[in-house]
């Protein structure tokens, strides 16, 4: 088999993979293959054609697509090498990776590894919904793709389960071009979406938002979908008898949640998270096979895109740095623990100790907290905040960490 | 106009395909009338993939018989027919001593059946099979297998249309007339047919073409009536693959209307849960739900067999129903009817083939071929194709030397559509162009086996969509999850714009 060498390959060219590359290449890393599967760069961000993407980043409102090209123009221009149409199926402990394009089947092997695979969509076999198997029932982001690139209607009476980001965002692109959107239905007790866009495209367009309720049946004996049952749930999930009710429709849309692609991750050995099905890493984002590194979506779903580009730079940077053999693996470091009202913590391990950064998700809802990060024993840092919300992220900057003086750290709500 | 044919088969699942491929080795001019838009829709693509060895037949009954002699056939048919089979084995477990004299029975009866190579393994012996299995003791079944039953089903049919058999897809049987010797079949869409055999394979219809094909009870005054008893699965995340080493099965009490809910793994690597058995009234006979009370139960019977089961490794669930000849009050099973019916010559009736159907289906066909030949006699075609072009394995299943040799025949082959199963372009024109003419979105994936991994065709509907609008000329109207009236999109969002 072909057998080629690059100082640093990066695996996926969505947000996440151009931002890693676009920093790898000005951190000094000149032999770089970018890698993505589509037949264009830009990943998910492609089929976002909706605004409110670079707030953070660029202080402005972009589109999806306007976002990548921002980051393409960049790549392009520094004249990284991008293999499109191009799959990895493997990646080995030894950083060799398999891929595969039309024409060819290759090996490829890395100094260093940047995972930038991004999610996939929970599916209605994830759910078990019962009842029958009809067309009409699409994750949001596939119907996404559709009416957005394919300009293909899926349907003309939408429920949406799952108050998820694209599925709000779907709400309102599907009533904009002029399907009925009869309600969003949400398990939990609270939207697990931005609250900008329960706003934006739920409330300014009338759809409403039914929360504590769940699709308990699928109704399409002939074919296509026409109908669903509803019903409230307790504060177990269950359904709640006596609360059901048929909801009329041809579409059903799925938007129940995210899961990062660690298929290639697992493949190669390294350990997931069970909160964030995510690798661990360290600090430097590094996994823990020394030189493999995981940022964006494959590392912890983000809320904005805004915060995937920041975190994948830092990846980028630390991978060129390894491929330059000047990143070191770091001590064997300290854990970082999500404490209580924290359902995860990224990093998970801290062993550089420079700038570091954590990113993490609370619980549930609340308002007027402070967050604590603790060393075990005293606080090292608070920070105030207004609303926290299981949907948005939480970034929280804690500078250099002295690794000779704290031996663990743990980040709470209080 | 009518179109005319010495035989005709109604019903397209694998017993009907099985049979066109038979008669397909003669100079005999077949038909399979199918109603869905593809061949095995019904309880061929939606059952365990397990090919019986026997024992749990009566001896004497054409169960027994038929599984048997279909089992011993199943090597030559699949490697023919570049079909997946697994030679895995199966254990009957005891789990206590009351079991024991139900599994010395089944080990009398497997062994009047003249099922091969059946041994009884103490405890020691069956974690040498399969570590941690429960139970005192065991019939090992070596013959035991699995296979795709969707694969097979539609490779049957792929070598009976490339024998000259003809597929008419949905075409509806709704009426049957005789004529002296000749049948009339009329199908739904006006088509009319006209033969003088007319095989009636159409499994949970069976009982209704029967009736009206006049046949009102079996030569030996049965019952023709099906009545159709769901079953219910789950299959699990390949992450699991390699954990179950054979099937297991308990010992069946004899009036469960199945074999008791159990693992089966598959042959491409996922591991199935189930089937429930739940009775369904007459109009439900090809009613496809799965429950919310069985998917629990599953679950429970899952987590308690696989203990490390995770939530994400339920992937799927669907259901399947049996066309049984026995109702709810009787239980248990009653014998399969395959008999040229007394009252009307020349019909030749399939009654309630469910399991061991699957199994039985090449034993079934050769039956068949024998009451035939008591109406036309066969002669041999010299140029009759057994093997099915291609592999058995998916590409990427492929030593990685013959993939690259692959691909330099065809660069498709490096091109993956689906990520999750790792299926190529090549193999997804493959399906798309497959001898039937079968276009479905579900007629791709029990082809290609696209969209039946993690993501469940999340990432690859929309590629294949897109390759079906530009390189085969779909309109938005064309496109078809499975059945008629399963029309996957309504519309363009903008008119005009759609290409």
């Amino acid at each position: 088999m072909i057998r080629e060498r690059h100082d640093l390959v990066i695996v996926g060219g969505g947000p996440a993979g151009l931002a890693a590359a676009a920093a790898a290449r000005e951190a000094g890393c000149d032999d770089l293959l970018l890698i993505e599967r589509d037949r264009n760069l830009g990943g998910i961000l492609n089929q976002c054609i909706h605004d409110g993407f670079g707030i953070h980043a660029f202080k402005e409102a972009l589109s999806g697509p306007e976002y990548a090209d921002r980051f393409i123009r960049k790549v392009q221009s520094l004249g990284i090498c991008v293999m499109e149409k191009t799959i990895v199926l493997e990646l080995s402990k030894e950083k060799i990776l398999r891929v595969s394009r039309e024409g060819e089947t290759k090996e490829i092997e890395a100094k260093s590894v940047v995972l930038a695979m991004g999610c996939r969509e929970r599916t209605r076999g994830a759910l078990s919904i019962p009842g029958h198997r009809p067309a009409g029932v699409y994750t949001a982001g596939m119907v996404q793709n559709l009416v957005n690139l394919e300009n293909i209607m899926p349907g003309k009476h939408v429920v949406i389960l799952g108050s998820g980001d694209i599925g709000l965002i779907m709400a309102r692109r599907l009533t904009l071009e002029g399907a009925k959107v009869e309600a969003v239905f949400e398990v939990l007790p609270y939207s697990s979406g931005l609250n900008r866009n329960i706003r934006q495209c739920l409330d300014d367009y009338g759809i409403p938002l039914y929360l504590a309720t769940t699709v308990i049946d699928i109704h399409g004996p002939n074919g296509r979908l026409e109908g669903v049952t509803v019903a409230q749930v307790d504060e177990k999930r269950r359904p709640v008898k006596g609360t059901e009710r048929f909801v009329p429709c041809d579409t059903l849309l799925l938007s129940v949640g995210l899961i990062p692609e660690n298929e290639l991750t697992r493949g190669a050995g390294i350990t997931i998270d069970e909160a964030t099905q995510g690798a661990f890493v360290d600090d430097s984002l590094m996994t823990k096979i020394p030189g493999v590194f995981a940022c964006g979506n494959v590392l912890h779903v983000h809320d904005l895109v805004d915060f995937v580009s920041i975190e994948a730079a830092r990846a980028g940077r630390n991978a060129a740095l390894y491929a330059a053999g000047r990143h070191s693996s770091g001590t064997e470091g300290i854990a970082v623990k999500a404490g209580r009202g924290v359902r995860y913590v990224v990093p998970q391990r801290v062993s550089h100790g420079e700038d570091v950064s954590l990113a993490f998700r609370v619980t549930d809802p609340s308002r007027d907290r402070v967050i604590e990060v603790s060393d075990g024993e005293r606080v090292i840092k608070t920070s105030r905040e207004a609303r926290l919300h299981p949907a948005e992220m939480v970034w929280l900057n804690l500078g250099t960490v002295d690794l000779n003086v704290i031996k663990s750290l743990e980040v709470r709500v209080r | 106009m009518e179109h005319s044919f010495d035989v005709l088969v109604i019903g397209g699942g694998v017993v009907g395909n099985a049979i066109a491929r038979e008669l397909s080795r003669f100079h005999l001019k077949t038909a399979v009338l199918e109603k869905a838009p593809d061949v095995g829709l019904g309880t061929s693509c939606r059952n365990s993939g397990v090919l019986h060895s026997g024992i749990n037949y009566q001896p004497g009954t054409l169960r027994a018989a038929l599984a048997v002699r279909g089992n011993s056939m199943m090597d030559t048919i699949c490697s023919e027919l570049k079909v997946k089979i697994k030679r895995i084995g199966k254990l009957t477990t005891a789990l206590d001593e009351d079991e024991l004299p139900g599994l010395r029975q089944l080990m009398d009866q497997g062994t009047a059946n003249g099922v091969p190579g059946l041994k009884i393994l103490d405890c020691a012996a069956m974690q040498k099979i399969q570590p941690g299995v429960e139970g005192i003791a065991a019939i090992w079944s070596p013959t035991s297998a699995i296979t795709s039953p969707y694969g097979l089903t539609i490779a049957l049919a792929d070598n009976a249309c490339a024998n000259g058999v003809s597929y008419f897809l949905r075409c509806e049987v709704c009426r049957i007339e005789k004529e002296g010797k000749k049948f009339t079949v009329r199908t739904r869409d006006g088509k009319k047919f006209a033969a003088g055999l007319v095989i009636n394979s159409s499994g949970l219809a069976s009982g209704r073409i029967s009736a009206m094909g006049g046949v009102t009870e079996g030569n030996n005054g049965e019952s023709l009536k099906i009545w159709p008893c769901r079953g219910e699965y789950y299959v699990l995340d390949k992450r699991l693959d390699g954990m179950l080493k054979t099937l297991i099965y308990p010992v069946p009490g004899t009036k469960d209307a199945g074999l008791g809910i159990h693992l089966t793994p598959t042959v491409d690597g996922n591991i199935l849960i189930g089937p429930s058995a739940n009775y369904l009234s007459d109009d439900m006979s090809e009613d496809y739900k799965v429950t919310a009370s069985v998917l629990e139960e599953l679950r429970r019977a899952g987590q308690s067999l696989l203990p490390n089961l995770k939530v994400s490794d339920f992937i799927r669930n669907f259901a399947g129903n049996r066309p049984k000849r026995t109702s709810p009050a009787e239980g248990g099973n009653e014998d399969f009817v395959i008999e040229e019916a007394r009252e009307v010559k020349g019909f030749i009736n399939l009654v309630g083939i469910e399991s061991p159907g699957l199994t039985s289906a090449p034993a079934i066909a050769e039956m068949v071929r024998d009451l035939v030949s008591n109406h036309i006699p066969l002669r041999e075609k010299e140029d009759f194709v057994a093997e099915r072009p291609g592999f058995a394995a998916h590409f990427c299943e492929l030593p990685i030397q013959e993939q690259e040799r692959l691909i330099q025949e065809d660069p498709e082959y490096g091109e993956i559509i689906c990520r999750c199963e790792k299926i190529t372009k090549r193999e997804i024109r493959d399906a798309i162009e497959n001898p039937l003419g079968a276009r479905t979105l579900v007629s791709i994936k029990y082809r290609a086996r696209n969209g039946m991994g993690r993501c469940q065709g999340g990432f690859c509907t929309p590629r294949i969509v897109r390759m079906l609008r530009d390189e085969y000329g779909f309109e938005v109207e064309d496109y078809l999850y499975r059945e008629a009236g399963s029309n996957l999109f309504v519309g363009n969002v903008r008119e005009g714009e759609g290409k």
